[in-house]
């Protein structure tokens, strides 16, 4: 009940700033444009952000808020290394890529960034990560941090886990693993259904009912209990061989996915089919080859590749929803997913000692800050390609 | 008296790659109480943008950037939002050029004249719609009382231009702006909401700035014009003495683009055969029969055009020639041969024959080609050339169409501008050598000069490669310009043909009359001869037929 009074109160409060705020603001500025034509929604949301900053700050003296003096520590790190990105590329490399770096927002920098970073980690990974990741190392469960007085081992900055395994090698193997895979189901997902999607449009008729429909019918049952579905059969099928379960894993989300990839590229596709150009290629003779990938595909790309980026990103969480479940990729293999599972009884030291519990939550950080990066470079891309059109 | 609007020096600035381009350079506008300014200019002149600084007001990426608007003593430069607010609808109000995509879809009529003045507390809502009754009756819509309460797609597009002007006038404001109000109608249609913007705005004394790109259109409207051209002013002067006497180069040469005639070929002998002869199609979509019994022939070397209002079955009957649409009855012959009715059955040298150039060039180019892959595509296909001997003939393509290939073949048509566009569309065409090309509107998305440009081109490749042309236009300008032939459509049928000047002579079809006698024409008086001709009551009957 308080808590409610507390809020209403702080409420009220915001609302009285905003209208002292901009009353003085008014009076001060001697009835500037800028002030004057300000609603008073406008001057309650500079309030609004006022507060919040200001209970940032305040959160930030409080002793025992060590996550969110870490989340805003991180968050400084990411946004100068984003911007430190983005002055490189102003200034190195060819004319070209300077020139799109120039109108580049932070965020896609940081997007950027952090895909060239993973890709990196994840190709390298043998020669980067210190040990194996199958390798059993003897001390179990060190704490991250890497220091001697809090259960840390100088070796292990990470720690290890149950099994005595290092956390660190295991993240960056799990890059190889889980993004590789991601990778690859995504570009299948995108070539089955791309290609049907564009096909549907261009045919129409009943290949366009008979494609059209078979795609609502797999789309209209829930994707993550269709894929454990599939996969329990599927490794019946594998009978214990793992990378035939791997592979199958791939097909099984590949096609779940390719259905969302279908309706996008048939819907986009349907827009360009009726453009004149189109329609001269039709009358000119043209085959369907032709069509498709010379007069049709070029201009439904800038949608296809924002949606890769999307889907590639459901598609890992995917991936390692399953793995969390425990019917993705299979153990020894490092896997993000896998590793917030089997690290999971650690999050309950959180309240007393934050290394502890940082161990799960290494992996669950990797999938999100990938999957805002990815986000933030689609983003990018949507944003110019809907200027384009123009 | 102080001028009700008047602006000075002013400038506004378009913002386009991360750079602010001028849009308007230092343009002064002076409107007196009861006047109606025409203001021309081609595309891109700054017209509307003009227009909507005249209310204080710049589409978003745009900015004023110095100047001043003076409306009847309020600065809307620095007038705050509240004051704005209490003039904007009241005092001044727009009249938009599309009104079908301006009304709001799920409100009827009445519900959106009537938010103006209830909101402004002019009137009552009760109040308002028996004015808008009233307005509807002096703007001669067809049953006044009932026409307000439907939605916007059951009304006509001429009479939702009307219904916008009655809008307009609801709070009876003292200035309002009519962006280009009758572009998009038939010119049968047009003349009704001429004439009747004319009347309204006579009566109540207001005053406008009528924007368009016709100047025959606003040489009846207007008391004064003022012509733009890249946001510089070229002259402003009464209309008469404008029409008599323009004074700079630029004005001279708008008023000459009418001028432009092509002699008619003489007829062709008896035995010659029709390159193209459409004989009794009848076609339809699903159910709804869109043509009827349509015949007639092209000769070869000729241009026929083919003249009607939308939905006359113009564009149907290209599409049927071309194959896309199989008629339903009735034999397309090509050279005396009958051609396959879907252009799947057809042969690739039967396809080379019939080209097509279309009405919006920016949807007939794929933007993700260059200019040589556009033409050479073609050449390519038919023809088969390769490699260097396609760069050459490409080459030679462009200077067909006056473009130089050497700073035009790489470029995507995003880059080039509507009249470069059209002439690659052409270049196309040609590319696959035809006998026959279809020209579907192909000027009407064309300013006038750039239009004149495009027809003497056509013209000129006609008498060195003996094309033929089926011209589809609703404009007849273009017909006493370019044809030889003359074939009158509507409602699916043919009305009437022949050669162009019997067509040009009385007597005619009384639908060919309506339709020669509409097109405006440059002189102040022509409309008030023609409604005196019509008679007014006559007018309003007419419109009440088109229900």
């Amino acid at each position: 009940m308080s808590l409610w009074i507390w809020l209403l109160g702080a409420l009220a409060a915001i609302a009285a700033l905003a209208w002292i705020g901009l009353w003085a603001a008014r009076r001060l500025s001697g009835n500037a444009p800028r002030y004057r034509d300000m609603s008073y929604g406008v001057a309650f949301g500079y309030a609004l952000a006022l507060a919040a900053v200001a209970a940032g700050v305040w959160l930030w003296m409080k002793p025992g808020a060590v996550y969110f003096r870490w989340a805003v520590m991180g968050f400084a790190v990411c946004a100068v290394a984003a911007f430190l990105f983005r002055l490189a590329g102003r200034h190195l490399g060819p004319e070209r890529l300077k020139r799109q770096f120039r109108k580049m927002p932070l965020t896609a920098a940081f997007g950027i960034l952090v895909i060239l970073i993973y890709a990196f980690v994840a190709i390298f990974a043998a020669w980067i990560a210190p040990h194996g990741q199958e390798a059993v190392l003897g001390a179990a469960n060190v704490v991250p941090g890497g220091d001697p007085a809090m259960g840390g081992d100088p070796a292990f900055p990470l720690g290890t886990d149950r099994i005595g395994r290092d956390i660190l090698s295991r993240l960056i193997y799990g890059a190889q693993n889980t993004v590789g895979l991601a990778f690859a189901t995504t570009l299948l997902a995108f070539f089955l259904g791309g290609s049907l999607g564009l096909l549907a449009a261009v045919v129409g008729g009943w290949l366009d009912q008979v494609l059209s429909r078979g795609v609502d019918v797999l789309m209209a049952i829930p994707s993550l209990i269709f894929a454990l579905l599939l996969l329990t059969i599927a490794s019946v099928w594998a009978d214990g061989a793992r990378g035939l379960l791997t592979f199958y894993m791939v097909l099984i989300i590949a096609v779940i996915d390719s259905t969302r990839v279908f309706r996008l590229a048939r819907s986009v596709g349907i827009g360009i089919v009726v453009m004149d150009y189109v329609e001269a290629a039709k009358l000119r003779g043209e085959g369907m080859g032709h069509l498709v990938f010379r007069e049709i595909l070029p201009n439904a790309m800038a949608p296809l590749l924002a949606e890769f980026g999307l889907r590639f990103c459901f598609v890992f969480l995917t991936i390692a929803s399953l793995s969390f479940l425990g019917v993705g990729i299979q153990p020894p293999l490092a896997d993000w997913g896998t590793m917030v599972r089997d690290l999971a009884q650690f999050i309950n030291f959180a309240a007393f000692a934050p290394m502890v519990a940082l161990a799960p939550l290494l992996p669950a950080l990797a999938i999100a800050i990938l999957t805002v990066g990815v986000n933030f470079v689609v983003d990018w891309m949507l944003h110019r390609a809907s200027g384009l059109k123009s | 008296m102080t001028p009700l609007l008047e602006i000075r020096d002013l400038r506004i600035e378009g913002r386009s790659d991360e750079e602010w381009h001028p849009i308007i350079n230092g343009v002064d506008l002076t409107l007196g109480r009861g006047e109606v300014l025409g203001l021309i200019g081609e595309s891109g002149a700054g017209k509307s943008t003009l227009g909507l600084a005249a209310m204080g007001y710049v589409r978003d990426g745009v900015r004023i950037s110095g100047g001043s608007v003076m409306f009847d003593g309020i600065d809307l430069m620095n007038a705050s939002t509240e004051e704005k607010r209490s003039l904007l609808g009241r005092r001044i109000a727009y009249v938009a050029q599309s009104a079908a995509a301006s009304f709001n879809p799920a409100h009827k009529l009445i519900d959106q004249h009537v938010e103006a003045p209830v909101r402004h507390g002019v009137q009552d809502r009760g109040e308002s719609i028996e004015d808008a009754i009233e307005l509807y009756r002096k703007l001669r819509l067809p049953n006044p009382e009932e026409i307000g309460f439907r939605y916007p797609h059951q009304v006509s597009g001429g009479q939702l231009q009307r219904a916008m002007t009655a809008m307009a006038m609801s709070c009876r404001p003292d200035l309002i702006i009519f962006d280009e109000p009758t572009t998009a109608l038939d010119v049968t249609t047009q003349i009704e909401v001429l004439a009747a913007i004319r009347d309204i705005v006579d009566q109540f004394g207001t005053s406008a700035i009528y924007i368009t790109h016709d100047l025959a259109v606003v040489a009846q409207m207007a008391d004064r014009i003022k012509v733009l051209l890249r946001g510089d002013e070229v002259e402003t002067a009464p209309t008469r003495e404008m029409l008599d006497h323009p004074r700079e180069d630029y004005t001279k040469s708008l008023w000459a683009v009418r001028g432009y005639h092509r002699p008619e070929k003489p007829k062709p002998g008896p035995e010659s055969v029709p390159i193209l002869a459409v004989e009794g199609v009848t076609a339809a979509y699903g159910e709804q029969v869109v043509l009827n019994e349509v015949s007639f022939d092209i000769h070869p070397g000729r241009t026929v055009a083919v003249v009607g209002e939308s939905g006359s079955g113009k564009s149907t009957t290209a599409r049927v020639i071309t194959g896309l649409l199989p008629p339903r009855g009735g034999v397309v012959r090509f050279e005396g041969e009958a051609l396959p009715p879907s252009y799947r059955q057809r042969s690739k040298d039967q396809l080379r024959q019939i080209q097509m150039i279309y009405q919006m060039a920016d949807t007939a180019l794929n933007p993700r080609q260059t200019i040589a892959q556009i033409v050479g595509r073609p050449v390519r296909f038919y023809s088969g050339l390769k490699g260097r001997k396609l760069a050459a003939r490409v080459d030679e393509l462009l200077d067909q169409i006056e473009m130089d290939p050497a700073i035009y073949r790489d470029r995507l048509p995003g880059e080039l501008s509507g009249g470069q566009k059209q002439r690659v569309g052409i270049a196309r065409a040609l590319a696959a050598e035809p006998r026959l090309i279809i020209c579907d509107e192909v000027t009407s998305a064309l300013d006038q000069l750039v239009a004149e440009g495009i027809l003497k081109l056509l013209a000129r490749l006609q008498d060195e490669l003996g094309l033929s042309y089926m011209f589809i236009t609703h404009d007849l300008a273009t017909v006493k310009a370019i044809a030889d032939e003359v074939v009158v459509m509507k409602e699916g049928r043919v009305i009437e043909q022949g050669p162009k000047t019997e067509m040009f002579t009385p007597p005619h079809h009384p639908y060919t009359d309506l339709l020669l006698s509409s097109v405006p024409e440059m002189d102040p008086d022509w409309l008030d001869r023609l409604l005196a001709e019509r008679g007014v009551e006559a007018l309003g009957e007419a419109a009440t037929d088109k229900m």
